[in-house]
């Protein structure tokens, strides 16, 4: 079965005064249908440039030099902004993390959905307020019939997301790109849109690329896990994998250093100094400095995503050079 | 208010906070004030809280957005004058003007800020920063003294004394915050007031501000009242908990106590929230509701509407902390051992 999505040797730069920025060099992956990719790293390390080019979005100057995007087996990258507006919305949805910013201030959340409603189905007015008010019950809105000529402020920032998600299902998305989509939430509230998504993922059979810092949610959420680290992918496969063994030292580093309740230590291990700038990506394995394994290949040569050893997850680590792909 | 502490108590607390409250008269449009006769909303950001902080300890507040805790943290270090309450501070009361206003109070406490990017003054160089509060006070009898202790306040929190030279933007978010902790330690405080001082960072660099954090209170005897929303970060850094819900402290214990054994329906559901990073599959009660508005509190226990346990008597009367098992629990189906 070809994967809904499939991301071949994405290549993103920033032409800024000073030179050209690379903020992500050669990515490829690919989403299964139905299936959650949580996309994790730290501030920078171009995730959510990766999820912005995958809808469109990329902001100029940012442009895509190199590399496919294939969704439902059609090339994506390079549509004219009209065909890729018609995607967007119906075939790919999208969650940011503000949902205030997702909004319009000056709309009832009733006229935002049935706007967006109109625009991707061919339902009437009348009809897509049925079924705006449906999508408000699905994704729990309390006495949703009173809530839906409410404006944006009206709601906690809880309830507004929800508002957001109804709004990117409710064209029955294939895909949905959901960046940070509960970091702005408190924890209590977290727990709840968590428990919503995967609900509604697992009902509509809607594919979700979850891009966060959070490996939390990566946990509760996804199927499988990209690590990136300074604009690449360091390391994917199977969520129990990659939290539970591994295999790119910085993937284990990152775990390690993750406090847990439950665990007493004087000291978390950490990864010594911090990622590094654009600007300033060593040659070689851009973790080679901070890597507590390194040898002299790490410094010379970049690594690509290699097999472990271990079904389906890939490292981009030269200590597994020479490595085969096993089942 | 009973101890809580699994140590024998050998002296006084460090800390002492009493009954504090901290209540915000809202501002309303000036034509509702005039023709409405309306008087402005108060919102009572914090509401009788009262907790003791042992001297070389960590304690710990913890509650989601609008709890309350940053306000404690703000009223204890000078920022916000108390509604109500007061504050003790190696035993002398911080409501006496000429002790909140001498060098005791001024030097002996100083505070960390969550935004390192905000509170540091991006115009000035490090060194400045950082020898600032050692001018302020006279802390340096010369120059070449305060160079020393600045290149020594830098190396102490892991930077090198050539950094002095630099400005606030030519470092990372974790670089920033070590140069805050550095200025906070400039005037030899025995008491730091951290409000989420990791909560900005990423996770690989959180780690190494909280081992920095931990190591510098073992070297120099820090006490730390640590403001956190994360309950796995403050399960690694502190020692008693207090955990907070619209203005009010639900349970206060030591830590180990809190996370084996907790007690009030709030501090079980803000656990249940923890991710399962070990993929093991527990069990937990799904979440549901959501924090009240702050300005319309329920009546009784504020947290009745969201309570499994919940009964008429919690609709109505205010529960107060009161000690049970190791802790201090203000939550009546504990009292009355209804717990669900």
């Amino acid at each position: 079965m070809a994967p809904l999505l499939k991301v071949d040797g994405l290549r993103i730069e920033f032409p800024t005064r000073r030179g050209v920025l690379v903020a992500v060099d050669d990515i490829s992956f690919s989403i299964d249908k139905g299936e959650v990719l949580g996309v994790v790293g730290e501030s920078g390390a171009g995730k959510s440039i990766t999820g912005a080019a995958v809808i469109g979005l990329l902001e100029p100057p940012g442009r895509i030099a190199r590399g496919n995007i294939r969704f439902e087996g059609r090339q994506v990258n390079g549509l004219p902004q009209e065909a890729m507006r018609r995607i967007r919305g119906a075939k790919i949805g999208a969650i940011f993390q503000d949902p205030l910013t997702s909004l319009n201030p000056l709309y009832s959340i009733g006229q935002q959905l049935v706007e967006t409603i109109t625009t991707h189905t061919d339902l009437s007015p009348a009809r897509a307020r049925a079924r705006a008010l449906e999508l408000l019950n699905e994704v729990g809105i309390p006495a949703a019939e009173r809530r839906i000529d409410s404006y944006p402020h009206e709601f906690s920032g809880g309830m507004r997301q929800r508002v957001v998600i109804a709004l990117a299902i409710c064209a029955n998305p294939r895909l949905i790109i959901a960046d940070e989509p509960t970091t702005a939430l408190d924890v209590s509230i977290q727990a709840q849109i968590i428990a919503l998504l995967r609900r509604l993922c697992h009902e509509h059979r809607t594919a979700i690329m979850l891009i966060t810092h959070d490996m939390g949610v990566i946990a509760e959420m996804s199927d499988r896990v990209a690590v990136m680290y300074a604009g690449r992918i360091a390391e994917i496969g199977p969520l129990r994998d990659v939290v539970k063994t591994p295999r790119h030292p910085y993937t284990a580093g990152l775990m390690d250093s993750i406090p847990r309740v439950g665990e007493e230590k004087e000291k978390l291990s950490h990864i010594r100094g911090s990622m590094p700038r654009l600007q300033e990506i060593p040659p070689g394995c851009p973790f080679h400095p901070r890597c507590p394994e390194t040898f002299d290949r790490c410094r010379e040569e970049r690594p690509d995503l290699m097999p472990t050893g271990h079904p389906n997850q890939d490292a981009s680590c030269w200590k597994f050079a020479g490595t085969v792909r096993h089942g | 208010m009973a101890r809580t502490n699994s140590n024998p108590p050998t002296s006084l607390p460090l800390l002492q906070v009493q009954d504090l409250s901290k209540y915000f008269v809202l501002s309303i449009p000036w034509l509702s004030r005039i023709f409405g006769g309306q008087s402005p909303p108060i919102l009572r950001a914090v509401d009788g809280v009262s907790f003791d902080i042992q001297r070389g300890q960590t304690f710990a507040l913890v509650g989601e957005s609008g709890c309350g805790k940053s306000t404690v943290a703000r009223v204890i270090v000078g920022l916000y004058a108390p509604t109500r309450g007061e504050i003790v501070f190696q035993g002398r009361s911080l409501g006496d003007p000429s002790f909140r206003s001498s060098r005791v109070s001024l030097t002996r406490m100083q505070m960390i800020f969550q935004d390192p990017y905000a509170s540091l003054d991006p115009r000035w160089r490090v060194r400045d920063i950082i020898a600032e509060p050692i001018k302020a006070f006279g802390l340096a009898e010369s120059r070449s003294v305060l160079r020393e202790r600045v290149s020594d306040l830098l190396l102490q929190v892991g930077l090198s004394p050539g950094d002095g030279e630099k400005y606030p933007h030519e470092f990372s978010g974790g670089q920033r915050q070590r140069i805050s902790i550095a200025r906070a330690l400039s005037s030899h405080p025995d008491f730091l007031v951290c409000d989420e001082p990791t909560s900005a960072l990423d996770v690989s660099v959180q780690a190494q501000i909280l081992n920095l954090m931990k190591e510098l209170q073992t070297r120099l005897g820090l006490t730390y009242l640590f403001i956190s929303h994360n309950l796995a970060v403050v399960h690694h850094i502190s020692d008693h908990v207090g955990v907070m819900y619209l203005g009010r402290l639900c349970e206060v214990a030591p830590k180990r106590v809190l996370f084996s054994d907790p007690q009030h329906p709030y501090t079980r559901l803000l656990l249940d929230t923890l991710p399962d990073l070990d993929l093991s599959g527990r069990r937990r009660q799904p979440v549901t509701g959501e924090v009240p508005n702050p300005i319309h509190p329920p009546s009784g226990c504020a947290f009745h509407p969201r309570c499994p346990s919940a009964a008429d008597r919690c609709r109505v009367d205010n529960p107060n902390p009161r000690p049970s098992q190791e802790a201090l629990v203000a939550c009546h189906a504990v009292e009355e051992g209804r717990l669900k």
